[in-house]
C-alpha cells in the first residue's frame, strides 16, 4: 500500500502516474485482497486438503504420518461406538430440529401481534440466546440433580411424582441435554420468524381478509406458503447446530464426556475425543470427513429446495 | 378501492380492541418467557445465597449476599479469564470488522478479472465445518509455537466468509457517485473504502460486530483444544474447568456461570434494539 502512494515524488509514483484509472484500480483491488487470500487459502483451503489427507494416513503426534488408504474408514464403518454415536447425532437432529421450530414458530406467530410489553416478551424469549454452553451447563445439570438440591426433580417431589435420573440415565440423558440445547437456540429462531412474518406484505391479509377466510385458513394459505424461504433457511441452520452439537454435552457431561455408556456421545465430541484424548489424527480426521460429508448433503438439499421453488 | 380502505381501517381497529383471545395469548406469551429465564432466575438466586442456603430452592434469597461474587472475583484467575475472553474476543471482532469489510467492498465495488472466482471460493469456506479444520490446525499451531498463546486462539477467526459476504451485500447498496465523486476529488481508494464508503454502511457493520464478538465471547471447542494452561483459558473454558477442582460447591459455580453471563446480558440490554436488528439483517441476507 506504500508503494500506492500517488503523492511521493520518487521514482516508482512517475510508474504509478502513468498507470491509467482502471489498472491502478485492479492494483487497488489486489492489494486489498492480498492478505484475505493468504489467510483463506493458509487457514481454511490448505487445512481443509490436509484434513483429507490426514484422514489416509495414521498419524498419531508421536510417528510422521504414514499413508495407510482407507485403513481408517474402515476402521470406523466397522466400529460399534461409531453407529452409537451416528445414531446419537441423528437422534439430536431428528427430535431437535422439529421441535425447536414449532415452538419457535408459534412462539413468534403469536408474539408478532402482540403490542403491548412486546419489547420485553421478545427479550425473555431471546436471553437465553446470548448465554455461554459452559455456563448454562452447570445451571441444567444444577437443575436435573437428584433432591435436595435439584430443582426439577424437588418440583416433581412436591407434585407427588417419582424422582427422575435425568442426567444418569441411558434413556433420559440425550433428551435432558437436549432440552438446554433448544432452549438455548429459540430466541434467535423467533427473531428470524418474525422478520420473516413482518416480510409478508399486509395486502395479501387485507385481500383474504376481504375473501372471508379466517384466522387457520390465512395461516395455512398465506403466511406458512410465503414463509418458506424462511423456513428452510432456519430447518438448515438448526440442523447444521444439532449434526455439530458439542457444547452442550461436553459440558453437561463432564466427568464422562458423552456418557453414561456413550448414550449422549455425538460425532463432534468423538472427534475431539479420538483427536485430543487418544491422540489417534488420521482417525479422528476420517471422521471429520464424515461430519463434512453429512453437512455438505444438508447444505446442498437446501439450495436444491430452494431453486425448485423459484 | 373503498371496500379496500373499510376493510384497513376494520383491521386497524381490531388491532385496537381488546379481545379475550388476544389477553389469553399474552398471558401464555408472558408465562412461557418467564420459563424461559427460569435457569437464569435461579443462578443468580443461588449466586446470592450462603451454602447452607442452597438447598433451600426459594427464587428470592431469605438473606442475600454478594459474598460469593466477592470470593470468587478475588481468585485471579477468574479476572484472567475475564481478560482473556474480552481482549480476544474484541481483537478478532477488530480484525473482522475490518477485513471482511475491506473485502467485502472490494468484490462489491472493484472490476477485476478474477473477482468472481475469489467471492466463490471465499463463499465456499463456508461449507467447511470448523470441527474438520481443528485437527490441521492444531498441527499448525503446535509446528509454530502457537499452542497455548492468544495468537493461537485468535488467528482461525480473523476473517469470515459470513462477515465478508454480509458486508459485500451492503456496499452494493452504495451509490458509486459518491465513490466516483471521492475519487475526481483526488482521495486514494484506501481512503474512499475508509473515510466514505464505511460511514454509510454503519448498520451493517454493528450486526457484524455484534455477532462476531458474542460468537467468540461464548466460543468453545477451538480455545479448549488449543489451551493447555490455566492462564490462558477463556471464560467458557474456565467455568467448564470448575468440576475438576473440588467438590462441586454449587453457590461458588453458580457465581461463576452468572459473572460469564452478565456482560453479554448488559450488552444486550443496553442495544437491545441493534441486536434484534442485527440477528434480523444477518439472518435475511447470510
Amino acid at each position: 500500500m506504500a508503494s500506492a502512494n500517488a503523492t511521493s515524488p520518487a521514482g516508482p509514483s512517475r510508474f504509478w502516474d502513468r498507470l491509467n484509472i482502471s489498472t491502478k484500480r485492479v492494483i487497488w483491488a489486489w492489494a486489498f485482497l492480498a492478505l484475505p487470500i493468504l489467510f483463506y487459502t493458509g487457514i481454511r483451503f490448505y487445512p481443509t486438503f490436509q484434513a483429507f489427507w490426514l484422514s489416509l494416513t495414521n498419524w498419531d503426534l508421536l510417528r510422521p504420518a504414514q499413508f495407510i488408504g482407507f485403513a481408517n474408514y474402515e476402521k470406523m464403518f466397522a466400529d460399534p461406538m461409531f453407529w452409537k454415536v451416528f445414531q446419537n447425532t441423528f437422534l439430536y437432529l431428528i427430535i431437535g430440529t422439529p421441535v425447536s421450530l414449532v415452538i419457535s414458530f408459534v412462539i413468534a406467530y403469536y408474539l408478532d401481534r402482540v403490542r403491548f410489553m412486546h419489547g420485553f416478551i421478545r427479550a425473555l424469549y431471546f436471553l437465553p440466546f446470548l448465554t455461554t454452553a459452559a455456563a448454562m451447563g452447570w445451571v441444567w445439570r444444577w437443575f436435573y440433580q437428584p433432591v435436595p438440591i435439584g430443582v426439577i426433580n424437588g418440583f416433581l417431589a412436591s407434585i407427588g411424582i417419582a424422582q427422575q435420573p435425568f442426567l444418569r440415565s441411558v434413556d433420559q440423558a440425550l433428551i435432558s441435554i437436549l432440552i438446554p440445547a433448544i432452549w438455548a437456540g429459540l430466541g434467535f429462531q423467533i427473531i428470524i420468524f418474525m422478520a420473516g412474518l413482518r416480510a409478508i406484505p399486509n395486502t395479501f391479509y387485507e385481500a383474504a381478509r376481504i375473501d372471508g377466510l379466517g384466522d387457520g385458513a390465512i395461516l395455512r394459505k398465506i403466511t406458512i406458503p410465503l414463509l418458506k424461504p424462511t423456513t428452510v433457511f432456519l430447518v438448515v441452520f438448526s440442523s447444521i447446530g444439532f449434526l455439530r452439537i458439542f457444547d452442550q454435552v461436553y459440558n453437561m457431561t463432564t466427568n464422562d464426556p458423552g456418557g453414561p455408556l456413550n448414550s449422549t456421545k455425538p460425532l463432534v465430541l468423538m472427534i475431539y475425543q479420538t483427536a485430543f484424548s487418544s491422540y489417534q489424527m488420521g482417525y479422528a480426521a476420517a471422521q471429520t470427513v464424515v461430519l463434512f460429508t453429512i453437512l455438505l448433503i444438508v447444505s446442498l438439499l437446501q439450495l436444491y429446495v430452494l431453486r425448485e421453488k423459484k | 378501492m373503498t371496500a379496500t380502505t373499510t376493510a384497513s381501517t376494520e383491521l386497524a381497529a381490531n388491532r385496537r380492541d381488546i379481545r379475550p383471545g388476544r389477553i389469553i395469548a399474552w398471558t401464555l406469551l408472558f408465562i412461557g418467557g418467564l420459563i424461559m429465564i427460569t435457569p437464569l432466575l435461579f443462578m443468580f438466586s443461588t449466586s446470592l445465597k450462603t451454602s447452607g442456603q442452597v438447598y433451600d430452592l426459594r427464587l428470592i434469597p431469605a438473606a442475600p449476599t454478594l459474598d460469593n461474587y466477592v470470593r470468587v472475583l478475588s481468585d485471579g484467575r477468574f479476572m484472567q479469564w475475564f481478560f482473556n475472553s474480552t481482549f480476544i474476543a474484541l481483537t478478532v471482532t477488530l480484525s473482522n470488522v475490518f477485513f471482511d469489510s475491506l473485502v467485502g467492498y472490494t468484490l462489491a465495488k472493484f472490476e477485476f478479472r478474477g473477482r468472481y472466482f475469489i467471492f466463490l471460493a471465499i463463499l465456499s469456506t463456508l461449507m467447511i465445518p470448523t470441527e474438520m479444520l481443528v485437527i490441521p490446525w492444531y498441527l499448525m499451531s503446535s509446528q509454530l509455537g502457537w499452542i497455548d498463546s492468544y495468537w493461537g486462539i485468535m488467528f482461525p477467526g480473523l476473517m469470515t466468509a459470513f462477515g465478508t459476504f454480509l458486508m459485500k451485500q451492503f456496499f452494493e447498496g452504495v451509490p458509486n457517485d459518491f465513490l466516483e465523486a471521492a475519487r475526481v476529488d483526488g482521495l486514494n481508494e484506501f481512503t474512499i473504502w475508509w473515510k466514505i464508503a464505511m460511514p454509510m454502511v454503519v448498520p451493517a457493520i454493528s450486526a457484524l460486530a455484534i455477532f462476531t464478538f458474542l460468537g467468540n465471547w461464548t466460543a468453545f471447542f477451538w480455545p479448549l483444544i488449543v489451551t493447555t494452561s490455566k492462564e490462558l483459558y477463556t471464560l467458557p473454558v474456565g467455568i467448564s474447568s470448575f468440576s475438576a477442582e473440588s467438590s462441586i460447591q454449587w453457590e461458588l459455580i453458580m457465581t461463576g456461570a452468572a459473572l460469564g453471563t452478565i456482560p453479554t446480558l448488559l450488552v444486550f440490554l443496553a442495544l437491545q434494539r441493534f441486536i434484534v436488528r442485527g440477528v434480523m439483517l444477518a439472518g435475511l441476507k447470510g
